[in-house]
């Protein structure tokens, strides 16, 4: 299970890439800016699921080594790093739409 | 039994993804593009992390990634929603096969005489 576990997180890494190259394709070459916008807000979204994959990828290395509970740790590792992302983008995808409204921070 | 149905949700995740990511290729307009990426993504990003859940069980990590499913559905239509009407706003026009424009209607309604 370990084996096929691998083969199937490179495939999910190819996937996830993929899907960034378009991502970053509408990015370069969007005519208006929401359409830089709409992509950038696409992209940290796809971040989380290739945090996600990486928990699964981490965790299995660490079981190979022998140890449950750094096992354990490590996948919470990248969770934790996707929870804050989704703020994070959050927080950036709205501070994007003000700035494309005209308007300030603070209204 | 878990670990075969936790990949097969994770690969109809990464299927939604890629897709999406397609659609806001091939779209033709900035509302189309919202609309076709949006969904497709937050349910793709939403069936990875649940596959997550699923491959480990309710631990610690099960929990985060419950979380994280909670955090991102409830925060991608609502950044989404912000980039329409900010796009909207901004003077993006809708298709020119468009139907119907309700918010420009509402908009012209409300704010006569005001310049936006």
């Amino acid at each position: 299970m370990d084996t096929f576990a691998y083969v199937f997180a490179y495939i999910a890494f190819g996937l996830l890439t993929l899907s960034a190259v378009l991502c970053l394709y509408r990015i370069g070459m969007g005519p208006t800016a929401p359409d830089r916008a709409v992509a950038i807000d696409i992209l940290g979204t796809l971040l989380i699921g290739f945090c996600a994959i990486l928990a699964i990828v981490t965790g299995i290395v660490e079981v190979a080594g022998g140890s449950e509970f750094v096992a354990a740790r490590m996948r919470d590792f990248y969770l934790n790093v996707a929870i804050a992302w989704a703020l994070l983008s959050f927080i950036g995808s709205i501070a994007l739409a003000k700035f494309l409204e005209g308007k300030g921070f603070d209204e | 039994m878990n670990e075969i149905i936790g990949f097969i949700i994770i690969g109809i995740g990464l299927v939604f993804d890629l897709f999406g990511c397609i659609g806001l290729v091939r779209m033709p307009n900035v509302y189309t593009r919202l609309q076709a990426a949006t969904k497709c993504v937050t349910l793709g990003t939403c069936s990875i992390l649940f596959g997550v859940l699923c491959l480990s069980g309710f631990d610690a990590t099960g929990l985060k990634a419950l979380i994280c499913i909670a955090f991102v559905a409830m925060t991608s239509p609502t950044a989404a929603h912000a980039i329409a009407r900010a796009s909207h706003r901004f003077g993006v026009s809708v298709h020119k096969d468009a139907v119907v424009d309700r918010y420009d209607e509402e908009v012209d309604h409300h704010e006569e005489g005001e310049t936006l």
